[in-house]
């Protein structure tokens, strides 16, 4: 192939021009990183997050995207962390627990992460943590499980800006047992997180006098339902559901041509209904019935400062849908956990002056000393209390009903009414 | 529940579900029937004529039906003509080698995968259903005052699940007159019997596999357009469907169209009544075990006629 051979061209090339381009562009993005200069580095303190971008978390992972970009846009347009910018590294992890823990790896490994952050699904939790406890990995989760608390995880993991399911269903089940009724038929999906609801709801419905007379625990692939349904018991005075994944809107339409107009008192997890538009076609038949909200969709009539000021920077309207696109509905109910996350990992590197990775240990203890956390723009879904031997943060919780369209909130419970027993201490672990 | 009305119950669901894998499983079994080629994006087809029959609904205002009615003709013609486009781009490139279609239609159902979420998201949208009304349906009983009509508390059905059992018998009695009555359906059956053979009698063989591959795409998309009032449009939902028809094509023998109906019957109604008597794993293990008894001792299938 001789006739391929060409001269060399004298002047402008392709390549020059691609370098000469290349170079405007990084000097264009001086001034960003100039800021920083005063810090003994300039190089960005890396949070890995771990995002459910595929597979069926990937509506979560939008959301929680979208919220992790505008806390990392806010942190650093104030600064950044200890005087070096905050650089959010992505990596999908699938939805799936044995990507996770791969995610983890490259946090720690390939992206030379300073912490991992952001996982949701219970499974990929437990798939992902141990790895990241190896690896020395500070990972910071925005899960619910109960898992972490339970004393199944290590010293490396955290939950302080999410609560978790157990406090969550403690502080439900008084309301459910004094306004609902007493006996109840649960319906969950059926893997950890759902076993962890099964498990403390059953324990905190029995301290209030109430029963749990069915369980149905239902494979999370499922996509009919109408074939669980006989096993409700008549005597059911409400049904505590907290199904999750694409076919939800379907679980509720056929429960809904089940019972007709005869239906018992409905007690649901808003999981059942993130990222879907209460209006749809399908689910008049929720009308009148009772969520838990882990942060109010809807905004309130008494809606806090911090709340409208959460919402404007994510891009959220007064409905819980995106402001470019009112059908794109947001996780509302979680997604606040990855912002206040994001806010703790802040505070904790300035407690502890954190310079690399030869300071996660100092991190860890910073953030496990921490107790305290007002309500405020760094935490706009309510006060917390983190617990430092247990690692996970308590919160106040929500109970919204559905009315003409929308959720609105009819009972907050207070920070206490989620306290339980310490079942570990991770103090006493060793790093 | 009173045993009579529970086992109504579990029964009509059981059609329905068996409507529904007849549905998904009649262009995968015809798709392997004429062409000998399994095609794994299958589901994908499936997934994308629900997802395009969301975009229809939404994008045709006026009632529900208007827009059902369109999608059920926009969604099969625009994914047959993908699936056909896929044949004439992938598979006639790769000579229709068993193996390595495999590998390009595993290809293809990723790259429709992604290319859904890129574009329409990850989030499940319903579409409406152009009619749903809730039928309570009566039961009977000897009582203490004679025979009396009751209504038992939960046995139900909608007009439209009605109307999705009607819609899978008139899908299959259209492909059966197609295939028995046409002069494409002959074209497709010389196909079928000896490809070289039909070559030289001038039949265009590599027309008949575009348009068989294609018109398994639109039967996917077909069915999907009618059964996904009933669910969502998901970009993952291509996945449950694959496998249950693949569970059907295997137990009905591949090929086979009769095999295929009789198949998604014996699935769909005994998943319908074991997993209402006992429970939905235990319907889906004794389904699987099927599919390994028959590969064991009968590899054809219940209504194959074996390897020619």
């Amino acid at each position: 192939m001789t006739s391929n051979k060409t001269t060399k061209q004298p002047g402008t090339t392709r390549r020059g021009a691609l370098k000469t381009l290349a170079a405007g562009a990084a000097a264009s993005t001086l001034p960003l990183w100039a800021r920083y200069a005063g810090a003994q580095t300039a190089e960005p303190i890396r949070v890995g997050f771990q995002m459910h971008r595929t597979g069926i978390g990937a509506a979560y992972g939008r959301w929680y995207g979208r919220t992790t970009e505008a806390a990392a846009r806010l942190i650093n347009e104030a600064g950044g962390i200890n005087g070096r910018p905050l650089e959010i590294v992505v990596e999908d992890d699938g939805t799936d627990p044995k990507r996770g823990a791969e995610v983890v790896e490259k946090f720690a490994t390939q992206h030379k992460c300073d912490v991992g952050f952001g996982t949701l699904f219970s499974h990929v939790v437990n798939g992902s943590a141990p790895r990241a406890g190896e690896l020395k990995l500070p990972y910071f989760i925005v899960s619910e499980g109960h898992q972490l608390a339970s004393g199944g995880l290590n010293r490396y993991t955290l939950q302080p800006g999410m609560t978790d399911v157990k406090s969550q269903v403690q502080a439900m089940a008084p309301f459910v047992a004094s306004n609902l009724g007493k006996k109840v038929t649960m319906i969950f999906p059926d893997y950890a997180f759902g076993h962890d609801h099964r498990d403390y709801f059953s324990e905190a419905i029995e301290a209030q006098g109430g029963e749990v007379v069915a369980k149905l625990a239902i494979p999370p692939t499922e996509t009919s339902f109408t074939k669980y349904f006989p096993k409700i018991p008549r005597e059911t005075e409400v049904i505590y559901h907290v199904m999750v994944g694409p076919a939800v809107l379907t679980f509720v339409k056929e429960m809904g041509e089940f019972f007709g107009p005869s239906r018992p008192e409905l007690f649901g997890f808003i999981d059942s209904l993130e990222a879907v538009d209460i209006t749809s076609p399908g689910l008049e038949f929720l009308d009148g019935s009772h969520f838990w909200e882990g942060m109010p969709r809807y905004a309130q009539p008494d809606q806090s400062p911090y709340d409208k000021f959460y919402r404007e920077q994510v891009g959220v309207d007064a409905n819980g849908a995106s402001l470019n696109d009112s059908r794109d509905v947001s996780t509302y109910a979680h997604m606040f956990g990855c912002w206040e996350t994001l806010y703790i990992i802040k505070a904790g590197m300035e407690a502890a002056n954190y310079q690399g990775p030869k300071d996660r240990q100092a991190l860890i203890e910073a953030v496990e000393a921490m107790t305290d956390m007002p309500h405020s723009n760094e935490h706009p879904q309510g006060a917390k209390i983190f617990n430092g031997k247990t690692h996970q943060g308590f919160g106040p919780q929500y109970i919204s009903k559905l009315e003409g369209g929308m959720l609105k909130v009819q009972h907050t419970t207070s920070i206490e009414d989620t306290f339980y027993p310490d079942e570990v201490d991770y103090t006493t672990q060793s790093f | 529940m009173d045993f009579g009305p529970y086992l109504m119950l579990a029964s009509l669901e059981g059609a329905v579900t068996a409507a529904v894998l007849a549905l998904t499983a009649i262009g995968l079994s015809l798709v392997f029937g004429v062409m000998r080629v399994v095609n794994v994006a299958h589901g994908e087809f499936f997934m994308l004529g629900a997802v395009l029959a969301w975009w229809v609904a939404s994008h045709v205002g006026g009632p529900p039906a208007l827009g059902f009615i369109v999608a059920l003709a926009i969604a099969p013609l625009a994914v047959g003509g993908l699936a056909a486009l896929a044949d004439m781009t992938v598979l006639k490139r790769v000579n229709y080698d068993p193996e390595r279609t495999i590998v390009a239609t595993i290809g293809i159902l990723y790259i429709l995968q992604q290319v859904t979420l890129m574009t329409y998201g990850p989030e499940a949208r319903p579409v409406e259903p152009p009619f749903n009304t809730r039928l309570a349906l009566p039961w009977f009983e000897w009582g203490e005052n004679g025979f009396q009509i009751y209504w038992p508390w939960g046995l139900s059905t909608t007009s439209y699940k009605l109307f999705v059992i009607g819609a899978a018998a008139a899908v299959l009695i259209g492909v059966w007159i197609l295939m028995a009555r046409t002069r494409i359906g002959l074209l497709m059956r010389a196909t079928q019997l000896d490809r070289e053979m039909a070559l030289a009698f001038g039949i265009p063989v590599e027309r008949v596999y575009a348009t068989v591959f294609g018109l398994g795409g639109a039967l996917a998309a077909l069915g999907a357009v009618l059964i996904v009032p009933t669910q969502q449009a998901h970009y993952l939902m291509g996945g449950d469907p694959l496998l249950l028809s693949f569970i059907v094509v295997i137990i009905g023998g591949l090929g086979s169209l009769p095999g295929t109906v009789a198949a998604a019957i014996l699935i769909g109604l005994s998943d319908g009544i074991i997993s209402v008597f006992f429970s939905p794993m235990l319907a889906k293990i004794l389904a699987t075990m099927l599919v390994a008894l028959v590969l064991v001792f009968r590899p054809q299938g219940l209504f194959g006629s074996g390897e020619k």
